[in-house]
């Protein structure tokens, strides 16, 4: 630390080429961290909430749906403590860009499930008594302007109602949050009743899209599902039950390896930085031979010009980096805001890990051949160099 | 006397303001006009060859290339900067427009998809059987030669089958058609095998469809809702048809279990009777459906996906482009500053100062342009025709290729020379600005 304001000198010594450098490694951090929360999205939250729930939906594909009798065969499973089911609806409110899911459920045991919906005491009674009602996220309330009262149409686009018609309204009872910030994309959802659904579809009544089991405890969940899956073996509706996690998974998966395009970018963005920052700190070394070699001669060790050296490159990546990191965290919410809650990219302490880390591998590998090169120079010669 | 030293400093920063300002002119014009740049471009080069300043222009960016050998460093700052622009540009639009051309090409303007009202995608969609034949006796449609309407109505449903890449399951589209399929869709070939047998548990596969999934290979024993089917066909057809499973509509609704379809497609007497179809279904109080060209519908199925990612692509690339400006104003400021003498001797000998700025504008554009090419050429090696599958509009995979066109390499062309034009300018204005007698005294 003594040398910080040696570092400091050296870097303030060209104060054009070390803003600019230091701008270029702002972009580049910047957009790691817009991209890593891609990333980590993709990736369903690390989030204890979910661990002990099952989802069995059909073998053969997601659209079959599964007979509403399951329910109590599922329930006598050893194990089971509750199971509640939902259907995916659809719906689009007034324009197809302005979608969001929105999910039939079984109002009391989803919710008793799934503890990570908050709501007041009040909002979920109301819910629970109003067979129209429907609840939103915080999220989408905003999004739409949506107050506890409104009346909420919805298009049905898969399911018309039995009058023929395929308007839907709901009657907005409460709004919820995510208990954690991690899980804030929940507050894109919209629930209501599966009662007040599967009396008016047209078609299809007594059938669920997919069950969610809670289990007691979670070391249990692969016997409990595989015990599932066997009882409806050979039967005219045979099940696939994984972890709540397993499938999410699965979605992300087939929307596309967004991981590794998301990873290619990244690669191509720091090949270009460590370049880029690597060249200039070289050419700052270079010009600046002799005063190290002065360093030396007044008593310097070759160890203290090495760490030096390396001190400054990672300096300017840490600072550079904090600083892009920074800028993406105030830009990813303006990014929400500008494509109308859409894009809700929270970022996480792992972005802010991972990045750290870079900075510091980025800014050591940077560094190592220009402080290698300033510990070798040979006094006398570089004297005579100036 | 106290107000000079204020004007000293405000004329110059006035200065920097409007320059500023017009190179932000100059670079919206460039990027959304760029042929009124190219005439630009033409006026430049005239100038460059038949006037006195301009051969002193060449001049001096003839110096500063033939230097370049000596300072490679930092021309690879500009040279690998720019190309990583321009290849993360070029790759992330060049999904889009694969995307957007699979599914763009599945459509035409003299063909024509009934879904029912309110439905947004096949696979959400529901027509019954009377509807089916009421559509297929509707006014427009094209008859073959037994006066049979060419129409199909079509069974859209999704399969679990497990992707090779992952293993793991994915959706694939299975979609049962009528009879008439073969002349409503004439693009559909098959590279291996026949066509299904009507009535029997027979697909035909499609080449995406096969590359992606595991099993399909011809012969093989597909098992949808737990029943046995075998491959007797692959086909290709250019378009996002062939990513899915195609066999009898009957034989596909009677394994899941249904009565009905989910579209009908025919195909039209001419683009125009698109309106005569229109009319006599929507005046037809039994039916509530909606129709669309396929080229609307599946011009309408591609828009989502292709925007979002065009705007991450358009996105990423700007960030980046940001750096790569910075790397180059350091290198081209080094550069200058490293010549300082020589531009100084030059402008005593009479150079105007529009050669050197000019001169060292063109440096960096044509490293710029260097490095566009390199991005763009990785890119195209790399890229080209890389095959993915997404997740479309009806719930399944959606095999496209990655499509490195010669706009998109125009465009990437566009990107490396304004970031060029940037990161030279500003050194090109401080070389020609600085006084000869400093220049020269400096060491």
């Amino acid at each position: 630390m003594k040398y910080l304001h040696l570092i400091l000198a050296a870097l303030l010594r060209k104060k054009a080429r070390t803003a600019l450098t230091l701008l270029s490694v702002v972009a580049a951090f910047a957009l790691f961290g817009m991209l890593d929360a891609v990333r980590v999205a993709f990736q369903t939250p690390n989030s204890m909430a979910g661990v002990n729930r099952l989802i069995v939906s059909s073998r053969f594909s997601i659209i079959q749906p599964l007979p509403y009798a399951y329910r109590l065969r599922i329930l006598r499973v050893p194990g089971v403590s509750e199971v509640a089911y939902a259907n995916w609806f659809g719906g689009i409110y007034q324009d197809p860009k302005n979608f969001f899911p929105n999910i039939a459920v079984s109002p009391k045991p989803f919710l008793d499930i799934h503890p990570e919906f908050v709501l007041p005491e009040k909002q979920e009674q109301a819910f629970l008594e109003t067979r129209t009602g429907a609840i939103v996220g915080q999220t989408l309330a905003e999004r739409f302007g949506w107050q506890i009262g409104d009346k909420i149409p919805l298009q049905g686009t898969i399911f018309p109602k039995k009058d023929g018609t395929n308007l839907w309204t709901f009657d907005l009872v409460g709004v919820f949050h995510a208990a954690e910030p991690e899980l804030r994309g929940i507050e894109q959802e919209m629930l209501f009743h599966y009662k007040y659904f599967d009396e008016a579809r047209a078609f299809g009544q007594g059938t669920v899209g997919w069950y969610i089991v809670k289990v007691d405890d979670p070391a249990h969940a692969d016997r409990i599902a595989q015990t599932i899956d066997h009882m409806f073996a050979n039967s005219n509706d045979e099940t696939k039950t994984q972890s709540e996690r397993e499938f999410q998974l699965s979605f992300a998966k087939q929307i596309g390896d967004i991981g590794l395009i998301v990873s290619a970018i990244m690669a191509a963005v720091f090949f270009t930085l460590v370049l880029l920052t690597g060249n200039t700190l070289a050419q700052g070394i270079r010009d600046r031979i002799p005063e190290l070699a002065v360093l030396k001669t007044v008593g310097f060790s070759n160890t203290a010009v090495l760490l030096m050296v390396m001190g400054e490159s990672v300096f300017m990546l840490s600072a550079g980096g904090l600083a892009g990191l920074a800028t993406a965290r105030v830009a990813l919410p303006v990014i929400g805001e500008a494509t109308g809650g859409q894009l809700q990219l929270p970022m996480t302490g792992q972005t802010w890990l991972l990045g750290s880390a870079l900075m510091v591998v980025i800014g050591v590998l940077v560094g190592l051949p220009p402080a290698l090169r300033a510990m070798r120079i040979k006094i006398v010669d570089a004297l005579a160099q100036a | 006397m106290r107000r000079a030293p204020v004007r000293r400093k405000v004329a110059p920063a006035l200065r920097s303001i409007g320059i500023g300002a017009l190179v932000v002119l100059g670079l919206l014009v460039w990027m959304i006009r760029p042929l009124v740049m190219a005439a630009a471009v033409a006026v430049l080069i005239a100038w460059l060859l038949l006037t006195r300043e301009g051969k002193q222009t060449l001049a001096i960016a003839w110096t500063g290339l033939s230097t370049v050998p000596r300072r490679l460093g930092g021309t690879s700052v500009i040279v690998v900067g720019i190309g990583g622009v321009v290849g993360v540009l070029i790759a992330l639009l060049a999904m889009a427009q694969g995307f957007q051309a699979t599914l763009r090409q599945a459509g035409a303007d003299d063909a024509a998809i009934v879904l029912r009202a309110g439905a947004n995608a096949e696979l959400s969609s529901g027509i019954d059987r009377s509807t089916a034949t009421l559509i297929a006796q509707a006014p427009g449609i094209l008859h073959d030669a037994r006066d049979v309407p060419i129409a199909s109505a079509e069974v859209v449903v999704v399969a679990n089958l497990p992707k090779r890449s992952t293993g793991t399951d994915a959706n694939v589209e299975v979609r049962g058609v009528g009879p008439r399929v073969w002349a409503l869709r004439p693009e559909v070939h098959f590279i291996a095998g026949r066509r299904f047998r009507p009535g029997l548990r027979e697909l035909v596969v499609g080449k995406g469809a096969l590359g992606q999934f595991a099993g399909l290979a011809l012969g093989s024993t597909v098992r949808l809702n737990n029943q046995s089917w075998k491959v007797v066909g692959i086909f290709e057809s250019g378009d996002t048809h062939e990513s899915e499973l195609w066999g009898d509509a009957e034989s596909v609704a009677s394994a899941y279990r249904r009565n009905g379809f989910q579209s009908v497609t025919v195909r039209l007497i001419g683009p125009a009777a698109i309106g005569r179809l229109e009319q006599s279904l929507t005046d037809d109080p039994r039916l509530k459906v909606d129709v669309q060209t396929t080229r609307e519908y599946y011009t309408k199925q591609s828009q989502r996906l292709t925007r979002t990612i065009r705007t991450l692509g358009t996105g990423v690339a700007v960030i980046m482009a940001i750096g790569a400006v910075f790397g180059a104003l350091n290198t081209m400021y080094a550069a200058v500053a490293s010549r300082a003498r020589e531009v100084a001797t030059l402008r005593a000998l009479g150079f105007p100062g529009v050669a050197v700025v000019v001169g060292v504008l063109l440096e960096a554009m044509l490293l710029a342009l260097l490095g566009g090419a390199l991005g763009a050429g990785l890119a195209y090696a790399a890229f080209n025709g890389y095959t993915v599958s997404t997740l479309g509009s009806n719930f399944s995979q959606v095999v496209f290729q990655f499509r490195v066109t010669p706009e998109l390499l125009l465009r990437g062309m566009q990107w490396s020379l304004a970031i060029g034009f940037v990161g030279g300018l500003f050194p090109a204005l401080r070389a020609a600005s600085i006084p000869v007698t400093v220049a020269l005294r400096e060491l």
